[in-house]
């Protein structure tokens, strides 16, 4: 995998940092004072019942979402008020809840398409697809094919993703993810809906992922099994709330989060 | 390099044979392989070029003459590669199952005494470290594909460049005239390969080929269908079996053929139409698994396709074998199969990748007649040919212009067959192997003094000098008057109808044949729809009257065909029943392959079988215990019906055998 950059082991490097993020619309407060960080290079997971703010803290940080206290640091650099594609440009890709393919094309046009950004000819070229545009896409290509071997999807190659499983949409969506070549990787309940064969292999491919080529990862998962196999570190959200942060083992044995799962007589 | 031709003298050996290759086809293609989406290709040279590589490099590790090498992937080009390397050196390559499991891999191993393992990627590699914690032999591990290895730090584990830079080293230190020298010290009498039988009773066994064994088989089959370096294969078949390493491995070096090995398993259909291959192998469940496919497919197509596709296969089915065999056919037939090849079969070939293909076999198991003829009838070369590990393969081969479905094909060039008196099939050829592996009683009880093999299939030889296979030699039976039962023969024939899915046959020292049929509930249960049959249940189905009508119909069918067989004609069905339930893995009446369980049968239905065997009884009542999917336990009673067949008559019962 030489034309994938590798990161070194940086033990302690803050990636992302969040703090004190809030986050309403109108009277409802989906994410009140959050504050967590990513470290290079871990698998990071953010738990919590329905309803916590998980995905509303994707989108944060994702930039499609404004909070509107706070602020976000990525690689060192606090921004203020972000689009989704300029976080995209800076490293930051992810895959959706439900599944958001272009449903007619091709398994392999639509990792193509996460290559967009790292495509540097004009439109001119690519129309006729002639000269620098010709050489230009099929680096891009060598790199698609590394990902559909890498995703072990050779056999749907040339298969509109419309007709495919579920199970196996998903890893489209996660090969395009990882066309962008993001230092950072949000997944949004990568193994929802998966039987048990499909979620194996996408937790699998999650730890790949994060040991070949040492993308971070930031995941939301509701398979509390998933999430403790997986992660470094967890973070549990209740109400739009931090509850708690840590190792899985320190956040099994939390109370609140026991009580957040579980409920608790008042 | 232009001492190779020199050194390459003699081709009784693969390593050799690997040398005349690269001189002879420099050029040609040797492998390919499709990786990124693209066929990579290497030519004789540069094949030569990699597992001289790393047979140095293999050597500078420690690997020498006599030493076992396991092979664990999937078809890879550098693992052929290890093949010839390790017999370059002397060392004898075992090859494994990929999907077998540790422990049943630590038992082949551990049985060969393997050194070394050269295995396809991370999971293989998991395997051999966790049989090394307990087998402490194995201290060279070499991995081809290093995703997820980065960060292993194990002792003795390689990737397959390290151990190939290891052997460029060293040949450019001058190690190349000692490889040359290793190979030129070969024999024929070596052991070219270790190959361990699946083995369906007890533990598997390893069967020893010598390089004159599997060479001698190579060119006989070469030979045989005159095949040339032009050859166009698919590797895709496990690389432990028999069948991979002669097609795949010895054929090719012998006439140096191309071998292409699919970019993933599941990619095999589209790889094998890219690559048209023109000499292809496939065991029945792959040819059975495309029509399927394009059956299901038409099923959905515009009516005037389907209209079209109907007509031109009937003239296929009418005249298309005749066509193929050079038997006169009239010119109307001649020009509408013309037609016909040019709207219907020869995009069905070209989907199917068969349409280059000059001659395509079957074995392993019976090939259904139907699908037999329907590949033949396409023009498509498909031939079924008996062989087994024991015989490097090859014991008959159909010859062209003497096809017959239902038997093997007659003995190949210096192949000699008999038939003892128990009916058992015996084989002797130069490529019968030499012992089984450490285990000296087996070798005594499979292979006589004189060099012939009980091949433990029980078959006779038809007057056309062609052998028929009928049964594994153990199954067969006698019925109380000695008459010869083969109850999966009888099996087979009723399981080729799409309607049956199961059969039992029971008449081993009974006074007849009687059976107990399970329906196909997809198959009869489409029936059904269209027929305005309604049902509720299997049961229900199971017992109904135009079902069991269809199923007579079967039966009396299979008598006929019987019938024709003086062997077996005293084995005709005289009663049978269809069973109410679908025999079940989680009852554990058939295994998880979905072989049935004979005995256990035989024993849960015994108040059936018993009724079976009185004629007075027309119907019997009976319940059994299910297991459901969640695992409760129910039960499904009822009464099942009994019906009686009249034999058929029997034709030529004067008839002398023909041995």
């Amino acid at each position: 995998m030489s034309a994938v950059e590798t990161l070194v082991d940086a033990a302690d490097e803050t990636l992302l940092a969040v703090e004190g993020v809030t986050l309403s619309f109108g009277g409802v407060q989906a994410i009140k004072d959050v504050s967590f960080d990513i470290k290079k290079g871990e698998i990071r997971a953010i738990i919590g019942p329905n309803g916590a703010g998980k995905t509303s803290m994707l989108n944060v940080i994702n930039g499609f979402y404004h909070p509107q206290h706070g602020k976000i640091t990525f690689k060192g650099k606090t921004r203020e008020d972000m689009r989704p594609h300029v976080a995209a440009t800076q490293g930051i890709s992810r895959t959706f809840q439900n599944v958001a393919l272009f449903r007619g094309m091709s398994t392999l046009d639509n990792i193509m398409t996460g290559r967009t950004l790292k495509m540097t000819t004009g439109l001119f070229w690519h129309l006729f697809r002639y000269g620098p545009a010709e050489k230009e896409e099929l680096e891009h290509r060598e790199f698609v094919e590394r990902i559909i071997d890498f995703l072990e999807i050779q056999h749907i190659r040339k298969t509109p993703v419309g007709r495919l499983p579920y199970g196996l949409q998903k890893r489209v969506e996660l090969g395009r993810a990882l066309a962008a070549q993001p230092d950072l990787l949000l997944l949004d309940e990568p193994m929802a809906g998966m039987n048990l064969e499909e979620k194996e292999d996408m937790s699998r491919f999650v730890i790949d992922v994060n040991d070949q080529f040492g993308t971070t990862i930031a995941l939301i998962e509701h398979d509390m099994g998933v999430v403790m196999d997986l992660s470094n570190r967890v973070v549990v959200l209740d109400h739009g709330e931090k509850i708690a942060d840590g190792t899985p083992d320190e956040v099994k044995s939390n109370q609140d989060v026991i009580d957040a799962y579980l409920g608790v007589a008042h | 390099m232009a001492t190779e031709a020199a050194l390459g003298a003699g081709e009784d050996t693969f390593p050799k044979l690997l040398l005349r290759n690269a001189v002879k086809f420099a050029d040609r293609p040797a492998i390919r392989e499709k990786d990124l989406g693209i066929w990579q290709t290497w030519t004789w040279s540069q094949v030569l070029d990699e597992v001289r590589a790393f047979a140095v490099g293999l050597s500078s590790l420690g690997i020498k003459a006599g030493d076992k090498v396991a092979i664990v992937g999937d078809n890879r080009p550098r693992l052929y590669w290890t093949m010839c390397a390790a017999q370059s050196l002397g060392a004898v390559p075992i090859p494994v199952y990929q999907d077998s499991v540790a422990a049943e891999m630590k038992f082949v191993l551990e049985h060969a005494g393997a050194t070394c393992a050269v295995v396809e990627n991370q999971e293989q590699v998991d395997k051999i470290l966790e049989i090394r914690e307990s087998y402490k032999a194995i201290k060279t591990i070499v991995y081809d594909e290093d995703r997820g290895l980065k960060n292993y730090n194990v002792k003795g584990l390689y990737s397959f460049e390290e151990v190939q830079a290891k052997g460029r080293a060293a040949l450019s230190d001058g190690a190349e005239a000692i490889w040359h020298e290793q190979i030129a010290r070969g024999q024929p009498a070596d052991t070219a390969i270790i190959l361990y039988t699946s083995g369906t009773t007890g533990q598997p066994k390893g069967v020893v080929l010598t390089m004159e064994n599997t060479l001698w088989a190579a060119r006989v089959a070469n030979r045989f269908d005159s095949l040339t370096e032009n050859e166009e294969t698919i590797a895709y078949l496990p690389m432990a079996w028999v069948g991979d390493h002669i097609f795949s491995y010895a054929q090719s070096y012998e006439c140096g053929y191309c071998v292409n090995c699919p970019e993933s398993p599941e990619t095999v259909v589209d790889d094998r139409r890219e690559i048209g291959t023109t000499y292809a192998f496939a065991p029945p469940r792959v040819y059975e698994n495309l029509i399927t496919l394009t059956m299901v497919r038409m099923e959905d197509a515009a009516k005037i396709k389907r209209k079209m596709f109907d007509y031109f296969l009937a003239l296929a089915n009418r005249v298309g074998e005749k066509i193929l065999n050079g038997e006169p056919v009239g010119i109307k037939d001649r020009l509408l199969y013309a037609l016909g090849d040019f709207m219907v079969y020869a995009p069905i070939k070209n989907r199917f990748g068969l349409s280059k293909v000059r001659v395509g076999y079957t074995a392993g198991e019976a090939i259904g007649p139907e699908i037999f003829r329907f590949y033949r009838s396409l023009g498509i070369n498909l031939k079924q040919l008996y062989g087994q590990t024991e015989a490097a393969v090859y014991i008959t081969n159909q010859p062209d212009g003497e096809i017959y479905a239902d038997t093997v094909g007659a003995p190949l060039e210096g192949i000699e067959v008999k038939v003892d008196d128990s009916g058992e099939v015996l084989y002797r050829s130069p490529g019968v192997f030499k012992e089984y592996y450490k285990n000296s009683k087996a070798t005594r009880e499979t292979k006589t003094k004189d060099g012939w093999v009980h091949s433990g299939d029980a078959g006779f030889i038809d007057d056309r000098g062609h052998l028929k296979i009928i049964d594994r030699a153990k199954d067969v039976g006698h019925l109380k008057d000695g008459t010869l039962f083969p109850p999966k023969y009888i099996e087979n024939k009723l399981k080729f109808f799409p309607n049956i899915k199961e059969v039992v046959a029971i008449g081993d020292g009974r006074d007849y044949v009687a059976c107990m049929v399970n329906i196909d509930l997809t198959a009869v249960g489409s029936w059904a729809e269209r027929n305005n049959v309604v049902y509720a249940s299997y049961q229900e189905l199971a017992a109904h009257p135009d079902v069991y009508k269809m199923v007579e119909g079967h039966v009396a069918e299979v008598n006929r065909e019987l019938a024709a067989e003086e062997r077996v004609a005293g084995a005709q069905i005289q009663r049978f029943l269809v069973l109410h339930k679908e025999l079940d893995a989680d009852d554990g009446e058939i295994t998880r392959t979905a072989k049935v369980r004979r005995s256990f049968v035989e024993e849960r239905y015994k108040p059936l079988i018993d009724a079976l065997f009185d004629r007075r009884k027309s119907s019997q009542h009976i319940k059994t215990e299910v297991t459901f999917e969640d695992g409760r336990k129910g039960a499904i009673e009822g009464d099942v019906e009994i019906r009686d067949m009249t034999p058929e008559p029997v034709a030529g019962t004067n008839r002398i055998a023909a041995e």
